[in-house]
């Protein structure tokens, strides 16, 4: 049981670890969603919560990330964003806001067989960049987006 | 609970396109200025999706997800008639969890 | 409030550049036209898209919602509480509404000659409850606003087609209604047709204000700024009338008043020809 802590909570072996583990029958989705990485969402930085997810700081940035973002969200309690890519072999997307008080939104670990896409919407408290980083072959690659966050006139 | 995961998952080509909707209000934490209470964030903090008992896409969410939360992902290896699991816990130890037939 | 009403639409009618004899067929026609000369570019089957109909950029922000909107969630809820709901009598929404999968919101409003007013779909939800023993519901949000999305839904793709208003009490409530939509109001002065007749396509702050053509079709509303507490955004039509007068800083007027409901009239009347659309996400 240590042993299986252990690993979880090393950043790069853990995504690694875990699914093997999972598809091997050795860890029920239970145990899995007790590596919820608290530290990578807590942390005031982009690169503190890299550090934190994946045991590395820099990414560089690629021109083969697509990250899709409104250039004014409409409302930003709900800006929609999609992130692909056509690098090979990708492990892990995350999703940032630099100006949100934490930055990291999101975290999303992929199957052999999963490709290098997600979509979904998130919260910006302020117009920032967003971020998306992805990890394979053991390097951080990203990309970012700068969405402008307006006051509205409409309310009621 | 059922229906708080809605799941269109489809396939073409090999290729499953899923796209979910989640029931869930991913409240950030709020601290009442005057009173200094402290209203507890209530978020979804895990959603795994599993084909044949394999995770192929495990997402890590923190608060500042939107409300009623959307995911779309892709993956290979499925196909039309199999079924896909899609579970979340919160961050309060609540969980749902739907099984969604590929079409 | 009655007198100050009339007073008003007499004043309205006055100023405003449609002769107060013109009929309501001749408003719809001349209102289409008005919104296709400002906005050439936009198919008019395509206005019931609101401002995503005449902006690119938000059009593509709303094609994504549209992937899988949030107000799903609320129709499903609705569906549950057509099916489920048991009055005080042991009957249930099937009863009143025993068409409802057929899609029946296309009959709203009307004008109830015997009643001798306006009658919506809210109103006519809240009097199966009451008439069968249970409480009733709030007008603006939550279960009414839940069902109406479904019934709404359910009636997507039928063709709008308001009643022309005949009889006199039928186009004094029409008029009536009309004045308001023209009619300035509040501390900032402004009329509905400020904002969406004449300054439609034009931004207010970061807002772009939507075209009154096709505004009724996508009712109740899923609208993102509402969702913050919580992420139920749906609202009814009334809600989002008192919120647009308090905007301008006017007083509201109750949801399903008489104001309200006559504004429903003429504000509906002018979307016909139209496809309903609801329930639609807004910003």
């Amino acid at each position: 049981m240590n042993s299986k802590r252990r690993t979880l909570l090393k950043g790069t072996l853990a995504a690694g670890a875990v699914s093997v583990a999972a598809s091997a029958g050795l860890l029920a989705p239970r145990t899995v969603l007790a590596a919820w990485p608290k530290s990578a969402f807590a942390a005031k930085g982009v690169d503190d919560s890299l550090n934190a997810l994946y045991g590395m700081k820099g990414a560089a940035t690629s021109g083969s990330i697509k990250l899709k973002a409104p250039d004014i969200a409409e409302n930003g309690a709900v800006v929609p964003v999609t992130v692909s890519s056509s690098i090979a072999n990708a492990e892990s997307i995350s999703i940032f806001v630099a100006k949100n008080p934490q930055p990291l939104t999101s975290s999303y670990a992929l199957g052999s067989g999963t490709q290098a896409y997600v979509a979904t919407r998130i919260k910006m408290g302020k117009t920032s960049d967003v971020v998306a980083v992805i990890k394979a072959g053991g390097k951080l690659y990203s990309a970012k987006k700068e969405v402008k966050v307006t006051i509205g006139g409409c309310g009621g | 609970m059922a229906k708080s995961i809605k799941v269109r998952a489809s396939n073409k080509n090999g290729l499953t396109t899923v796209k979910a909707l989640m029931s869930h209000p991913m409240k950030v934490e709020k601290i009442d200025k005057k009173t200094k209470k402290v209203k507890p964030a209530h978020f979804i903090q895990t959603v795994t999706c599993e084909h044949n008992g394999k995770a192929v896409l495990t997402a890590e969410w923190g608060a500042a997800i939107s409300a009623n939360p959307y995911l779309s992902f892709k993956f290979k290896g499925a196909k039309a008639g199999d079924s896909l699991k899609v579970s979340w816990v919160d961050n309060k130890g609540k969980n749902a969890s739907v099984n969604a037939k590929i079409k | 409030m009655k007198k100050l009403a009339a007073i008003v639409t007499a004043v309205v009618m006055l100023a405003s550049p449609f002769v107060v004899n013109a009929s309501p067929q001749k408003d719809l026609q001349d209102f289409r036209a008005y919104f296709k000369n400002k906005f050439p570019n936009t198919p008019m089957h395509d206005f019931i898209n609101g401002v995503y109909s005449i902006h690119k950029a938000s059009r593509e922000q709303w094609e994504a919602f549209e992937e899988f909107p949030s107000y799903e969630i609320y129709v499903d809820k609705g569906e549950a509480l057509f099916n489920n709901t048991k009055f005080k009598n042991g009957k249930g929404f099937k009863n009143c509404f025993p068409n409802a999968k057929r899609g029946i919101k296309g009959k709203y409003p009307y004008f109830d000659e015997k009643k001798g007013k306006v009658i919506t779909i809210e109103a006519t939800i809240n009097k199966c409850i009451t008439s069968n023993g249970s409480k009733k519901w709030g007008w603006k949000k939550g279960k009414m606003a839940h069902l109406s999305a479904y019934l709404s839904y359910k009636t997507r793709g039928q063709t709008i087609k308001i009643k022309t208003p005949k009889s006199k009490a039928a186009k004094a409530a029409y008029t009536r209604g009309k004045a308001h939509f023209y009619a300035k109001r509040g501390q900032l002065n402004m009329s509905c047709a400020d904002c969406h007749y004449y300054y439609s396509g034009s931004k207010i702050r970061a807002d772009i204000l939507s075209p009154a053509l096709g505004h009724t079709s996508h009712f109740p509303v899923y609208r993102n700024k509402w969702a913050k507490k919580g992420g139920d955004g749906m609202g009814t039509l009334h809600r989002r009338y008192g919120g647009c007068n308090k905007q301008v800083r006017a007083r509201p007027f109750k949801a399903q008043s008489a104001e309200y409901s006559a504004l429903e009239y003429f504000h509906s009347y002018m979307s016909n020809g139209l496809k309903w659309n609801g329930p639609g996400q807004r910003k």
